[in-house]
């Protein structure tokens, strides 16, 4: 079947679920992406209706552009305009025990999504999937789900509308049902134009996108979401999950079901560099949940890639070079006072500040960020776990 | 799922509330009520409801020559000006779950309803007898005032009795008089108000209830995440112990870490005021900015906690039926 791949793989960038590379070692051009992918910028007007819609200051993320990216996100914004609901979709893949702060960001976006929409939420971990990627046994990706369960319910959210599971311990039933019928719209051929299986690849591997489907039909959790087929999705992602949606959405009509709509990310970049690769393996390339100041004030200090220039005078000559800099990239995700980090990027970009009190404005920024998560995850009991992954309903879901 | 006229009835013989009961055909409006049952020397209601910018409805109870002014009531409700409109017609579904025609204070004994504020003309107070619709339109009840509150009060709201044909003035020294009506969540009855003042009225509303287009549904008035620190509003104590989940539902301790981290980040904030140059906005706003932030984690982990504790114990006792307090 003739059909342009999808799988984001030319002769530039690779982008999909289990590769992100930019071409030549360079960075990844989001437009090029957003035009091959077929999804729509997202634009300041949407932001500005966001704020208006749920009255109050737009996240950080939204304000600054790290979620750049959607499908359908207006369509949601006039469906809760009605004062009709939807509900939120997001997972993660627990493949590591650590997690760092590129992780955290989809749940910190979905978080503000919930407060400030308040609707309900279903969390996927996909211990399937990385039992398979990964082959990890099937009890380590059991353990690591619901390790990362607690990272992610440290994240703040709320239990009266959130339901948290893993795929080994949910499959089955009404959501087993819906998995068959999407699996049924989706030749072989389609999954390999999109994911870039190939023959080699085991059956597991192929009847896999269908379980990170389902989740965006409300049927597939009969227990929350009884008698209301008809509610929309939001899916907040990293841009590299859109294949998985891409078919979901295509899909979708033809069984029945509502097209689940996308709010997607750009990717956050490692401590050395856009062009340099996180890496589970690599301590200091990323900031983890689980560092300490000292080790964030060491590793921004040592590793940050910074944008300003070689000495001091030709820093205060020239300025920094702030398409590059780590740290200030850094700080447009995570320090949310608008004024603040502009006042940065004139003096820095001008040369008038250096290097090391930017990094200095990150590491006050970052501790603070992972001492308060690292408080709320010591509260992250198995007790909270299992209550956040009890298959129970949600009654105060929309309040 | 909504009640029916005859359960309504039903309870309010449980009660043991007087009431004469006048069937006719289906009316409308109140002149068509007027129609049916004026002649009988009672007092007929007009009823609407109203709904604001932030998703809130109020029910607005009033004596069918009572003027009622939208304007003067959103601005008395703290409301702005324009703030109050007439709810959508799916509202009256949906929230009162009566047909068109029908809205009456009766139709907040629906738990839809819960957070639907209730405005009652305090003229009701004077007439012996006032009619209202029992959830249907093709009746119409006769109680007195004293009797309505005897219900009310039963399904849990306080009756509030308003002037409403007053007109204060609202300014800065005057705040909105009826900004307690505002329903503030999801299951919050209006408490209870008195009030007077002049008056000069304008706006006649003829129609009983609601008509057009916009479909809308209860959106509970949504609070400012940013703003002060939120105190819980449950207080439990709980036990020390070395279990984290006892730690996070122990309110002494999140309140005594709350005032800490205020008072420390209000001190360094006027230390540095004191000495920097630039302009900065006011000290509490910043602080409490820098606060808020580990507040709502705070607070998120202790609902979240809970929230657990309450699961786990009723597991627990779902499990093991012969040691719950059942029979």
């Amino acid at each position: 079947m003739a059909e342009e791949s999808m799988t984001g793989r030319d002769d530039e960038q690779v982008v999909n679920p289990w590769e992100v590379t930019a071409k030549d070692g360079g960075k990844i051009d989001y437009d090029k992406l957003i035009e091959k992918f077929g999804c729509q910028r997202l634009e300041e007007s949407l932001v500005q209706r966001v704020e208006r819609l749920t009255g109050r200051p737009a996240h950080v993320f939204l304000r600054r552009g790290v979620f750049f990216a959607h499908r359908d996100f207006n369509e949601i914004l006039d469906v809760y305009e009605r004062g009709e609901k939807f509900f939120l979709y997001t997972g993660r893949g627990p493949s590591s025990e650590a997690l760092h702060l590129g992780h955290l960001v989809p749940f910190m976006f979905t978080k503000y999504l919930q407060d400030a929409f308040k609707v309900p939420l279903v969390i996927q971990l996909t211990d399937d999937e990385k039992c398979m990627w990964k082959n990890l046994t099937v009890e380590e990706s059991k353990r690591l789900a619901r390790e990362n369960a607690k990272d992610i319910i440290a994240c703040g959210f709320d239990i009266t509308r959130t339901f948290i599971f893993s795929d080994f311990s949910y499959v089955g039933g009404a959501f087993y049902e819906n998995m068959v019928k999407v699996a049924k719209c989706v030749t072989f051929n389609k999954v390999v134009g999109i994911f870039g299986f190939t023959n080699e690849d085991h059956i597991g591997k192929i009847s896999f996108p269908p379980v990170q489907a389902v989740p965006s039909f409300p049927s597939s959790f009969p227990h929350i979401f009884s008698g209301k087929d008809n509610l929309r999705c939001l899916i907040p992602c990293a841009i590299d999950q859109d294949p998985y949606f891409r078919m979901t959405r295509d899909v979708a009509p033809r069984i029945g079901y509502q097209k689940p709509a996308l709010i997607e990310s750009s990717f956050f970049p490692a401590l050395q560099g856009e062009t340099g690769k996180m890496s589970a393996s690599d301590p200091n390339s990323a900031i983890y949940v689980t560092d300490s100041s000292k080790d964030i004030k060491n590793k921004v200090n040592k590793y940050a890639f910074s944008g300003g220039q070689d000495s001091i005078e030709n820093h205060r000559k020239y300025g920094a070079n702030l398409e590059v800099d780590i740290p200030v990239k850094y700080l447009s995700f995570f320090l949310e006072d608008d004024a603040k980090l502009d006042h940065i990027k004139k003096e820095y970009g001008a040369g008038r500040m250096l290097t090391g009190e930017v990094k200095k404005c990150l590491i006050e920024v970052l501790s603070e960020m992972v001492e308060r998560h690292c408080k709320a995850r010591a509260l992250v009991t198995d007790e909270v776990v299992d209550a956040f992954m009890a298959v129970r309903p949600l009654p105060y879901m929309f309040s | 799922m909504g009640y029916t006229k005859d359960q309504l009835l039903a309870r309010l013989k449980e009660l043991q509330i007087d009431f004469l009961c006048y069937d006719h055909p289906p009316v409308l409006t109140v002149e068509a009520q007027a129609k049916e049952v004026g002649h009988l020397g009672g007092a007929l209601s007009k009823n609407l409801l109203l709904k604001d910018k932030k998703q809130r409805f109020y029910v607005v109870s009033a004596l069918a020559d009572t003027n009622v002014d939208l304007k003067v009531l959103s601005q008395r409700l703290g409301l702005g000006k324009g703030g109050l409109r007439m709810a959508p017609e799916e509202a009256l579904q949906e929230l009162l779950q009566v047909p068109l025609g029908c809205v009456t204070p009766f139709a907040l004994i629906n738990d839809s309803a819960s957070c639907v504020s209730l405005l009652l003309d305090q003229g009701f107070k004077a007439s012996p007898s006032c009619y209202f619709h029992p959830l249907t339109n093709e009746v119409t009840i006769s109680l007195n005032a004293s009797s309505l509150d005897k219900f009310l009060v039963s399904i849990g709201r306080q009756p509030s009795y308003v002037d409403l044909e007053a007109n204060p003035v609202v300014g800065k020294d005057n705040p909105p008089d009826l900004a307690d009506l505002v329903p503030s969540g999801v299951t919050t009855p209006s408490d209870t108000i008195a009030n007077t003042v002049t008056s000069a009225p304008t706006e006649k509303v003829v129609e009983k209830d609601v008509l057009p287009a916009k479909k809308s549904v209860n959106h509970p008035a949504s609070g400012d995440a940013k703003s002060r620190a939120v105190l819980p509003k449950k207080v439990d104590k709980v036990q020390r112990s070395i279990d984290p989940l006892a730690e996070a539902t122990d309110i002494e301790k999140l309140v005594k870490e709350i005032l800490n981290k205020t008072s420390t980040a209000l001190l360094t904030e006027v230390t540095k005021e004191l000495n920097d140059t630039q302009i900065r906005p006011s000290v509490v706003d910043v602080a409490s900015r820098r606060v808020s932030s580990d507040l709502e984690h705070m607070i998120m982990s202790l609902k979240n906690a809970a929230y657990t504790q309450g699961f786990h114990a009723g597991l627990q006792t779902t499990l093991r039926p012969n040691l719950s307090s059942q029979k």
